[in-house]
């Protein structure tokens, strides 16, 4: 099977105890993945916490006191990468005034988009229609393609 | 969140039984920790065996309750840690702040 086709759709209320049903999509989807050549523990691992900690900020950022709020989750796996977007309906942030946290002086939070940052090659934060969509690229290592070659002489 | 807290060599040993701590759980976690201390449990081993998964969130639970027993001059320490919670440790180098062992028995040993 081609890994191209795979895109998974997920929209869930803004509560937490949704994290777990995202967190295994993303574990799943990463030990599922054909000709991959890299860590597949690491993968699934990795997967699932930038997915839990992408779905958290979006809880937390979105509108909490509305029960009908919802976050959308995006998994589009391609040839060589796997694209991740989380749509929130909040008032958004700027990614890039997010500090890195000081790891010799580790304090409660701010560890969430490190962890994407660290684990994950693009990350973006951009306003989209009414709400924000937090955009994360993995770059796959994926074997080469083995073409079969004929020798007609 | 599914916790077991005994009272074993003079420490309070709280058995995490779920296999993930997420911002869903950690919030009750991180309380759990607390009122143990503002109970004078100040010598904690957390026993992370079943864990095979944590967050951001739930290490910012790990880091509050070593804070607050160490404010108390307590003990926190941490056994049976999977290798996945493991590497979370080394990755925000928690690893240099929480005294990490493999099981109980080596935990009472050393912290004693």
């Amino acid at each position: 099977m081609c890994n191209s086709f795979i895109q998974v759709e997920v929209i869930i209320p803004t509560q937490t105890k949704y994290l777990k049903l995202i967190g295994s999509i993303g574990e799943h989807l990463a030990k599922e993945l054909e000709d991959f050549s890299g860590d597949r523990e690491a993968l699934a691992y990795q997967l699932n916490l930038v997915l839990t900690e992408a779905t958290t900020n979006a809880i937390q950022h979105g509108h909490y006191n509305n029960p009908k709020d919802t976050v959308r989750i995006s998994i589009h796996i391609q040839e060589h990468e796997i694209n991740i977007k989380v749509y929130d309906h909040g008032q958004g942030f700027n990614l890039e005034t997010v500090a890195l946290p000081d790891l010799e002086q580790p304090q409660e939070g701010g560890l969430g988009i490190f962890f994407i940052r660290t684990l994950m090659d693009s990350v973006t934060y951009t306003r989209q229609g009414e709400g924000n969509v937090l955009e994360i690229i993995k770059n796959l290592d994926m074997r080469p393609i083995v073409e079969n070659h004929f020798d007609y002489r | 969140m599914n916790l077991n807290l005994e009272k074993l060599n003079g420490y309070s040993v709280l058995f995490i039984k779920e296999e993930r701590i997420d911002a869903h759980n950690s919030g009750e976690l991180k309380e759990a920790i607390l009122r143990m201390i503002e109970e004078g449990e100040i010598n904690i081993i957390l026993q992370l065996e079943r864990v095979r998964f944590i967050d951001s969130s739930g290490l910012g639970a790990l880091l509050s309750g070593y804070k607050n027993a160490v404010a108390k001059s307590g003990k926190f320490a941490l056994a049976c840690c999977k290798p996945q919670v493991l590497s979370m440790f080394e990755l925000t180098r928690l690893n240099r702040v929480f005294e990490i062992y493999a099981d109980l028995n080596e935990a009472f040993e050393n912290e004693s």
